[in-house]
């Protein structure tokens, strides 16, 4: 988090001025729990990446196959939709 | 001073003139008794070519609110009005209006807010949003319901102070009533209000800005306080404003007008209609030899303490009359925050509480002169109602 404006600093009526600023906000910081990836599980089938609200899922090629390939943690805010999607139990909250 | 026209115009006649030669890019509505002439006779300027407005017909209030900040948050400059329970139900919305410091003027036909249902005036339906970040100006009648209008545009807009502005007439009393009220030309009135500049809205495409998002423990608070602090700067903004009207109409305005207070010894505090009714008593008891004075408020947001204090501080008593009850207080909501304000400049007026004319009933000026001489006989009642049948 930047740090904390006063204020005589923020622009009124809570109007953004930056776009695209709710990078800064790290969401994952609501989270008590997390999911955890078992990459060899996975088949890909994006349905995790789709259902993420917070579009958390990484996804790549992995030995030349599209996979889910980590969580961004900074911004999951631990809802959990991602474990209750995945068919092949790819996905845990820990 | 500027040319005028005189017209017979009641204060809905008033108010809707004031909007149509502001011309304003958006008026949203819905009818509410006894506001619905004022955006009736708004429509039919429309309908006529008179006025280059997109006029929207909402499905309630809530809309007419919501329509009327969206065409304020896309740059636009907009209007409407409203009565009682159209304000209680727009109110989620009226306070998101100032919280977003979108710039706008709402008349208000004051009228009686249920149950029971009651088509009349009284100020219940003001004071349900009194504290929700609007500016509120009070009009005694028609003419002052015409300036009024005005002025709430650039007081509105101004960019140290960027709040709604709603500009309140006695429902029936003065929104109904026909009297003389001289009207600038429009465009004396275009080149007063100009053209609305705000340096950031929705459709700048150039700055992309969000408009109304999330705020928790961390910048909520900042937001209110900035809220806060527009009011305040309305203090000193309201009267250069008005001083530039004065150059137009010849005629001063201020927080109050005074009323034969010079050597008063007991006055009587009143906004709206009801302070034209006590200026003739005032005049009638003082052909008696009765020093008798009158107050009248014209703006109670921003709080013009400083200036009612002084004013009350001429007189050894008060009477504050509040057309509403603030159920279970102790005395109507003006008569409370006078009274504080009073005592935190170490004022020694003495102060009661006159209760009045709930759901339009009749004030009369033998009621007024009773509150006088009672002021006048020293009477200790701390609360009185006037004018119900107890
Ligand atoms: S727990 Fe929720 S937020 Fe986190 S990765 Fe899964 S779906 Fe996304
Ligand atoms: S839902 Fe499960 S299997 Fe499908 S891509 Fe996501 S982690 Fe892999």
């Amino acid at each position: 988090m930047s740090p904390l404006k006063t204020a005589r600093e923020i622009p009124i009526g809570g109007m953004i001025v930056e776009p695209g600023n709710s990078l800064n906000y790290h969401t994952g910081s609501w989270a008590s729990k997390q999911p955890r990836l078992d990459i060899a599980k996975c088949t890909g089938c994006a349905f995790c990446m789709n259902y993420c609200p917070d579009d958390c899922i990484k996804s790549g090629q992995v030995d030349g196959q599209f996979r889910a390939t980590g969580i961004k943690y900074e911004y999951c805010k631990g809802c959990g939709v991602c474990v209750a999607v995945c068919k092949f139990d790819a996905l845990k909250m820990e | 001073m500027s040319d005028t026209t005189k017209k017979a115009f009641t204060g809905a006649d008033a108010a809707s003139w004031a909007m149509k030669q502001i011309n304003p890019d958006v008026v949203a509505a819905y009818p509410m008794t006894p506001q619905t002439a004022i955006v009736q006779n708004f429509a039919r300027y429309v309908a006529d070519g008179l006025v280059d407005t997109e006029y929207v017909t909402a499905e309630s209030e809530h809309s007419v609110m919501s329509a009327t900040i969206g065409a304020v948050a896309a740059g636009g400059r907009a209007m409407t009005a409203t009565s009682s329970a159209g304000l209680a139900l727009m109110a989620e919305m009226v306070g998101v209006a100032s919280g977003l410091r979108l710039p706008m003027v709402m008349a208000v036909a004051n009228r009686a807010l249920s149950a029971p249902i009651n088509i009349h005036g009284d100020h219940s339906d003001v004071y349900l949003v009194k504290d929700l970040g609007w500016i509120q100006v009070f009009s005694e009648d028609p003419q002052e319901v015409y300036e009024n209008m005005i002025m709430a545009v650039r007081i509105s807009e101004h960019p140290d102070i960027q709040l709604p502005v709603e500009v309140n007439q006695d429902g029936f009393i003065t929104s109904h009533a026909v009297e003389r009220v001289d009207v600038l030309e429009d465009a004396t009135v275009q080149e007063f209000v100009g053209q609305k500049k705000l340096d950031k809205y929705l459709l700048d495409l150039e700055h992309p800005v969000t408009i109304g998002p999330l705020e928790l423990q961390d910048y909520y608070f900042e937001t209110q306080k900035q809220r806060n602090d527009a009011m305040f700067k309305a203090m000193e903004v309201i009267p250069q404003i008005e001083a530039e009207f004065s150059k137009i109409t010849g005629k001063i305005y201020g927080w109050l007008e005074e009323y034969r207070m010079d050597d008063a010894e007991v006055a009587i505090v009143v906004m709206s209609s009801t302070a034209g009714t006590a200026k003739g008593v005032v005049d009638a008891m003082r052909e008696q030899g009765k020093k008798v004075g009158l107050i009248k408020p014209r703006y109670i947001r921003p709080f013009p303490a400083d200036a009612l204090v002084a004013s009350l501080k001429k007189v050894k008593r008060a009477a504050v009359m509040d057309r509403a009850i603030s159920f279970g207080a102790e005395g109507g909501a003006l008569f409370n925050e006078l009274s504080s304000a009073m005592y935190q400049r170490d004022g020694q007026t003495h102060m009661q509480s006159i209760l009045f004319g709930l759901g339009g009933r009749d004030i009369t000026p033998a009621d007024i002169e009773g509150i006088f001489q009672g002021l006048l006989d020293g009477d200790e009642q701390l609360i009185k109602y006037v004018g119900v049948r107890e």
